[in-house]
């Protein structure tokens, strides 16, 4: 064997591919952006912080404690880069960049576990400070111990909304409120579905039960209308209409929002992979095999980054993965359990299908949103804008809309903007949402310093076997 | 697919390609009241019309370009009446920089020889310049300021040129990809991918990188080469940098050149293109590209170290060997015309193209002279045909090693 493996991220999905990999004696170059492994998820505190497992993770304690042991126990058979993005790819090789400055490694076989991030929907005044979406002040409660707000409404739906409501719950700052777009009947409706995955269900109870027992007022099928405050002082609360008409004002401080999540795919779009819609998410996804072979041959998918089925089908799927790229390049997997991990994706499939019936995206607020409501914050683009484009200057796809309006041009690059973006473009020209298409992916990944020069050993070779544990290859010491 | 003409539909001119050349071709076209269908193989304004720098600079070209040049000026500063859509032109100055003594001479002789051709520039050397420009890096030398020239959007300047000449009637077609096109007794006949036939009296080829295969159904050609401009964009920061900057350099690598834009971002390109291809339409930038221009940039203005590069993009341009387009008549059919060539320069020049080729296919005549822009220049050198004569450009030391369109 011969192959040289890199994997992107470290979180569930990576750190089992990195597994695998060195189960069948392959030393992978391991990427990942954040400081320490665990992925969002299981996100590690910095060094020095000395919260336990059961109050960082609930629970998920156990779990996120086994991954972390698995990742140290790694580490002598893999070349680690964290704090490291990967900006571009191209080729066969990926593009690094970190403190020590650019380099570039190139590879075999990728495999790629990016993970996923809020998908957001605009609700009008989201642009005002102390709005986040529920993973940005999930990141700020995890990693440094703070929350986003005194008084801060959960806003959206999805699984996050009531973890991290309970989560800020257990660090002592009671939300103002959870406000659920989902309906009770939407819920009911995917029970049947949702109960492959019983233990997941009762955690969710537990959830509720937190919530309830610290008197956080929960409302579900809300209509999000406004968020009040002004450019100077930030959110002053949240103003929705509930499931029965009335209209309910949260006075809050800030205001974490998500409804659900979105795969990060740029790595996967640059790298060439083939995408296509998919019509039960409503998103273009890459398209990936049933052990996340992409369309590019030697590029793999795996996680939420992939398809978005949580943090335990993220681990399977990362090893299966690993394991079809070793089969590939001609390695018999030393501890091969494709078959288990497949069916075990089966089942997690079916419940992320559950999930999406129980937290459906609201699609029907991007076709309502108010012309004066900013739809892409970075560039502070109205959604009366992106009608004009299309209805007026003739944009009638994703890209062109981008070119004309700008929405999805600025420093999130549409990983923010693109889904509402695109909701509002379809129903301003009355078409499907496939129809709009997708914008396309370009480098950087994320923003890029102008300061950046290559690091001092910027040709990074990958290893492509582990030969000992003890003495640690060349590439290991660049940077 | 049917190859049986759906329908057949007749105009005075059919222009093929929708880009800035052709687009603003069909404007003027009808604005000399002549019926215009113009079809474009995918949307108005892509490749090297949408994704070039934006410049809307004549200092640097070739002096035999001035005219045509300050012509497309004139349109540019009155674009937002003629369009009835603002592509965001910025009058706010065009800048040359030089890092080297003869590069810092040559812009006092180019100076000198472009008033003649209406083009006033102000040449700074040393302590006049550093004071007028304290922000640049040690290593310049001088400037050329071209103070009536600047910038403009370009995703937004062919598309309104597209839109402006439709609500004037020209039957604007995008998606609308050519199969065939051929000399008739009374005209041309173009037959398009989907089927459908047009005729007309004249026919202009504006297809860029695309116009070989369409010139070469009338037996003539010229030796495009195809390249990437290497595009990148900052977030956005305060507005401070009104005059668009490039440097002026014979070393490719050290060429960079930059603009902001009043929302705040700073839109740079420069250095060795990228690889394009025709055939696919696509055009990538490298990533040491990127790098190499990251470098370029801190050395031409060191306080842009702490900004961020937030997308880069690139697009199919043509390149010819003398780095002068083609504009005007077929050497080989009496009716038909091109526009195309531009090298990386063309974006600032479009609209007088569109005009200028407007004029002489309605009236036979150009205000311009278009003798050193000629298809017959690339004929096959034989004794008796001094093609090339029109001469200017190759190897001429007044052409621009840099472009920054």
């Amino acid at each position: 064997m011969a192959a040289r493996v890199i994997v992107i991220g470290a979180g569930p999905a990576g750190v089992r591919a990195a597994e695998a990999l060195v189960e069948a004696g392959v030393r992978p170059l391991v990427i990942d952006e954040g400081r320490r492994d665990g992925g969002q998820i299981y996100r590690r505190q910095p060094e020095g912080f000395r919260r336990t497992y059961a109050a960082l993770y609930g629970t998920e304690a156990a779990r996120a404690q086994r991954l972390h042991h698995r990742f140290d126990a790694l580490r002598p058979h893999i070349d680690y880069r964290p704090e490291t993005l990967v900006w571009n790819i191209r080729e066969g090789v990926v593009h690094l960049a970190n403190a020590q400055g650019a380099s570039h490694a190139p590879f075999d076989a990728l495999i790629v576990c990016t993970g996923a991030t809020d998908r957001l929907m605009p609700v009008p005044g989201w642009q005002y400070a102390g709005t986040y979406s529920l993973g940005g002040a999930q990141v700020a409660l995890k990693s440094q111990g703070c929350a986003v707000g005194e008084r801060t409404v959960m806003l959206g739906t999805g699984p996050l909304l009531y973890l991290l409501a309970a989560q800020y719950v257990k660090a002592g700052v009671t939300p103002a409120a959870v406000l659920d777009t989902s309906p009770t009947r939407a819920r009911l409706r995917a029970l049947p579905q949702l109960l492959v995955k019983p233990a997941v269900l009762l955690k969710g109870a537990a959830l509720l039960r937190t919530l309830r027992a610290a008197g956080v007022p929960i409302h579900r099928g809300v209509t999000p209308v406004r968020i009040d405050g002004d450019e100077e002082l930030g959110v002053r609360g949240v103003h929705v209409r509930l499931a029965d008409g009335t209209a309910l004002d949260v006075p809050a401080n800030a205001v974490a929002m998500g409804f659900h999540l979105r795969p990060e795919t740029q790595i996967a779009d640059l790298a060439g992979c083939a995408f296509a819609f998919d019509d039960a998410a409503g998103q273009w996804l890459p398209e990936i095999d049933e052990d996340g072979r992409s369309s590019v041959p030697g590029v793999y998918l795996a996680g939420d980054g992939a398809r978005v089925r949580g943090a335990d089908a993220a681990e399977c799927a990362g090893r299966l993965a690993a394991l079809a790229a070793l089969r590939d390049a001609g390695v018999e997997p030393k501890h091969d359990d494709a078959a288990r991990l497949r069916a075990e994706l089966a089942r997690f499939s079916r419940f992320a299908a559950g999930l999406r019936a129980a937290f459906p995206w609201p699609a029907h607020h991007a076709r309502q949103l108010p012309d004066t409501t900013v739809v892409c914050r970075c560039e502070g683009i109205t959604a009366g804008e992106l009608r004009r484009v299309c209805t007026q200057d003739g944009a009638v796809e994703a890209n062109r809309a981008k070119a004309f309006s700008r929405v999805g041009m600025g420093r999130c690059q549409g990983r923010f903007c693109a889904h509402a973006g695109a909701e509002v473009m379809a129903a301003a020209l009355a078409v499907p949402l496939a129809d709009v298409g997708r914008l396309r992916g370009q480098a950087p990944v994320k923003p890029l310093a102008v300061a950046l020069d290559p690091a001092p050993y910027a040709d990074v070779t990958v290893a492509t076997q582990d030969n000992a544990a003890s003495a640690t290859p060349r590439s290991m010491e660049l940077s | 697919m049917s190859t049986h003409a759906s329908h057949t539909a007749h105009a005075d001119v059919i222009v093929i390609g929708g880009g800035i050349m052709g687009c603003s071709t069909a404007y003027f076209l009808r604005r000399h009241g002549l019926s215009v269908v113009l079809l474009e193989r995918n949307l108005t304004g892509q490749q090297a019309s949408g994704t070039n720098f934006g410049g809307v600079r004549r200092q640097g070209r070739a002096l035999p370009q001035l005219a045509m040049s300050n012509r497309a000026l004139r349109i540019w500063r009155a674009s937002r009446e003629l369009l009835g859509s603002d592509v965001e032109f910025l009058p706010s100055g065009h800048t040359r920089v030089a890092y080297h003594a003869h590069d810092a001479e040559y812009f006092d002789d180019y100076a000198r020889q472009a008033r003649d051709y209406g083009l006033d520039l102000e040449v700074l050397h040393g302590a006049a310049m550093r004071r007028r420009f304290p922000f640049l890096g040690p290593d310049v030398l001088a400037a050329s300021i071209s103070p009536l020239d600047g910038h403009a959007n370009p995703r937004l300047a062919a598309p309104a040129f597209a839109r402006a000449a439709r609500a004037l009637g020209a039957d604007i077609r995008e998606n609308a990809s050519v199969r065939r096109v051929e000399r008739t007794a009374t005209g041309f006949r173009v037959e398009t991918v989907a089927g459908e036939s047009l005729v007309a009296e004249r026919l202009a080829i504006c297809a860029g990188a695309w116009t070989n295969a369409l010139a070469s159904q009338f037996g003539e050609s010229a030796p495009l080469t195809v390249r990437g401009p290497q595009m990148a964009v900052t977030e956005p920061v305060p507005y401070v940098f009104r005059s668009s900057m490039g440097v002026y350099t014979s070393i490719k690598e050290e060429s960079i050149y930059f603009r902001q834009i009043p929302r705040g971002n700073l839109i740079l390109g420069g250095g060795p293109p990228g690889p394009a291809d025709a055939a696919t339409s696509r055009a990538a930038v490298l990533p040491e590209n990127t790098l190499g221009q990251l470098r370029q940039f801190r050395r031409l203005v060191p306080g842009v170290a702490p900004l961020h590069i937030i997308r880069v993009w690139s697009g199919v341009e043509s390149y010819l060997p003398d780095g002068e387009p083609v504009i005007g008549k077929s050497g080989t059919t009496d009716g038909l015309y091109y526009a195309f060539g531009f090298s990386g320069s063309g974006f600032q020049i479009g609209p007088g193209v569109g005009e200028t080729l407007a004029e002489l296919i309605a009236t036979g005549r150009s205000e311009i002279d278009l003798q050193p822009f000629r298809i017959q220049r690339f004929d096959a050198p034989g004794p008796s045909t001094p093609a090339s004569a029109p001469i200017m450009a190759q190897g001429d030391p007044l052409s621009p090693t840099v472009t920054s369109s």
